[in-house]
């Protein structure tokens, strides 16, 4: 889909980029990641030509990029960055609209096109579209900007550092949104970084970059596991074995047949020998199926109380999303020192769990060189 | 937005008020008279009041539109990748003529053009030039580098980005510089009747040369009543021109 042929950028004496080939699958994110200076963002810029090759050939779908006016290129590749850029004098609504715009798309497509691009980022179109960029948080203003750079649908998207300016907590949150997003629209996506774990979460192919040259284009999992040289290896860095459990989605590996008891039933049920002989502990939920803790049957059961052995807790804290990394799911268990961690939808349905097994089985699955710690260090 | 047109309101009440004023004479004749009671004329006789200001105003219109019609496009051009060679040259000359006197412009401006309205509004053109160049070229400065990075990403041409982006963004600057420019130009157009331009700078000159306190006041107040009201006018325009946003 994207393809850069032998492409070098010159800035008098100084070569920013060197010679640089590279090719993006349609359908692929492709993160370009280096230190500071290493012409990842100058790479980025060549593709919608905000900066002009001095040599080599960029081809977007087999069109050279050169084939017609900047403007026009520009229309139909996506763009979102780090500063975000929003106008601060338009509204939400008509800052997604430009592209479409200049397109000239019809006043009634524009509109339905903005509600559904709101919706898509996670903010109400009734709340957002007619607010000023200054009245949006950081996050707010990043996850318009992506609407913004998604609004004439294109299929190609260039985004230059776009979670970089907001807080770590939000970042991990648009990462994820922006992973979802991803898995419905398919684009091609070019994405510069210079954060190591936001590249393995989110790259089907990571190209790093030093000095303006391509050091090593794989898989996250092969530049974990077969750095080309010693840069890439000090630049993946030496926790190699959480950041493989970045690239795996809780969903992909949970258990879903956990055993539930539905509290509904009332305390009874809590008790029932039936739970306690196939499992040692299950989960409780609600008549809704909405995660409400769990009961350990090796707890002493008081007949006075019953219910005892059962252990209330908000979901919010104790649980994690489907589509959260397994990094997320560990660092979770460590912190609440549980061997296993129950798995909900955004509403606080029980989904299923994952466990330290799941994570062992991921740290092992691929040709890691990761010892595994014998099972049971983790018990609390 | 109600309190934006009310706004308005008020500085259309504010000029009939003033025009209503300055078609009565005879208010101040009493009013003249009261003050200076020992001279025997207290009205510029060559034209009424009335008359003097819509003079003035013709000039200060005049001049203030060339001005507008050049600075805009002056600072939009230096601000441009063409004309960047251009704005040094640009605002240095801005510094200096901002320390130049009026009347010296007019002296300069005479000998090339003679006498009546045609000096007097080159001088008075050239002079207002300078806010309106600096401010355009401030407001324009002034939008962030992010927001033209993203409006070029986008594939907005350098007009649209010009048209969509930085002037509206730089409209309440450029206004700004216009008002400091019309507000100069109506002091300053007082200067124009020396070279024989009229408005309210006759009663003023008049009353200079004959000693007569009271021309003097008569142009003089209508003068800086102008001012005024022209000064809250463009507060409101600058208001109107101005994205809610900001």
């Amino acid at each position: 889909m994207i393809k850069l042929e032998n492409v070098t950028k010159r800035y008098g004496d100084k070569l920013v980029v060197d010679g640089l080939s590279l090719e993006v699958a349609e359908g692929e994110v492709c993160v370009l990641i280096g230190p500071s200076g290493c012409g990842k963002t100058t790479t980025l810029r060549m593709i919608n030509r905000l900066v002009e090759p001095t040599s080599g050939r960029i081809t977007v779908g087999d069109r050279d990029v050169r084939s017609a006016a900047p403007e026009e290129l520009r229309r139909g590749l996506g763009y979102a960055i780090q500063s975000v850029g929003l106008f601060p004098h338009l509204t939400v609504a008509a800052n997604i609209m430009t592209v479409p715009r200049l397109l000239g798309w019809e006043r009634s497509r524009m509109r339905a096109r903005v509600d559904e691009l709101l919706t898509l980022v996670g903010l109400a179109p009734d709340a957002y579209a007619t607010k000023y960029p200054r009245h949006l948080s950081g996050g707010e203003a990043q996850r318009v900007g992506v609407a913004r750079a998604l609004a004439a649908d294109p299929p190609v998207l260039l985004m230059d550092e776009p979670f970089g300016a907001v807080d770590p907590l939000n970042r991990e949150r648009l990462q994820g949104e922006f992973a979802r997003i991803q898995r419905d629209l398919r684009k091609t996506v070019v994405f510069v970084t210079h954060d190591v774990d936001e590249a393995i979460r989110l790259a089907d192919r990571i190209a790093v970059m030093k000095d303006g040259r391509l050091r090593q284009y794989d898989t996250p999992e092969r530049l974990l596991d077969h750095p080309a040289d010693k840069f890439v290896h000090d630049f993946m860095g030496a926790d190699r074995a959480l950041k493989r459990l970045g690239r795996v989605r809780v969903d992909t590996v949970m258990n879903t047949a956990v055993p539930r008891i539905d509290r509904s039933g009332g305390g009874a049920a809590l008790t029932s020998p039936a739970s306690c002989a196939v499992e040692r502990f299950a989960y409780v939920v609600d008549a809704a199926g909405v995660m409400e803790g769990w009961s350990d049957c090796r707890e002493p059961e008081s007949s006075e109380s019953p219910g005892s052995g059962v252990t209330l807790i908000d979901w919010r804290e104790a649980t994690v999303r489907p589509d959260d990394s397994l990094k997320e799911a560990l660092s979770h268990m460590l912190e609440l020192g549980f061997r296993r961690i129950a798995v909900t939808d955004d509403s606080g349905h029980l989904l299923g769990d994952v466990s330290l097994a799941e994570v062992e089985a991921a740290l092992t699955g691929g040709d890691s060189h990761v010892a595994t710690s014998p099972a049971g260090g983790l018990d609390r | 937005m109600k309190r934006r047109w009310a706004g308005v309101a008020a500085v259309a009440l504010g000029a009939t008020a003033f025009g209503y004023l300055v078609s009565r004479e005879d208010w101040w004749a009493v009013a003249l008279h009261w003050l200076f009671p020992s001279l025997p004329v207290v009205l510029f006789s060559s034209a009424t009041l009335a008359e003097l200001v819509i003079q003035h105003l013709q000039i200060v219109l005049t001049s203030s539109a060339f001005t507008i019609a050049l600075g805009i496009p002056l600072g939009i051009w230096v601000t441009r990748e063409s004309g960047r060679d251009f704005r040094e040259l640009v605002s240095a000359t801005a510094d200096l003529a901002q320390t130049f006197p009026p009347i010296a412009v007019l002296a300069l401006v005479l000998p090339a053009l003679g006498f009546g309205p045609a000096p007097a509004i080159v001088a008075l053109s050239l002079y207002g030039l300078f806010p309106v160049v600096s401010g355009t070229v401030a407001g324009i400065d002034a939008v962030p580098r992010a927001v033209l990075e993203a409006a070029r990403g986008m594939g907005m041409g350098p007009w649209e980005i010009l048209r969509r982006v930085e002037l509206p963004l730089a409209a309440r600057v450029i206004m700004g510089g216009v008002r400091t420019s019309v507000i100069i130009n109506i002091g300053t157009a007082t200067v124009a009747a020396a070279a024989g331009a009229g408005g309210l700078g006759s009663p003023i000159i008049s009353g200079i040369n004959t000693q007569n306190g009271a021309l003097l006041l008569e142009g003089a107040a209508a003068a800086a009543m102008l001012a005024v009201l022209a000064d809250a006018a463009l507060d409101r325009a600058e208001e109107l021109l101005t994205p809610s946003s900001q």
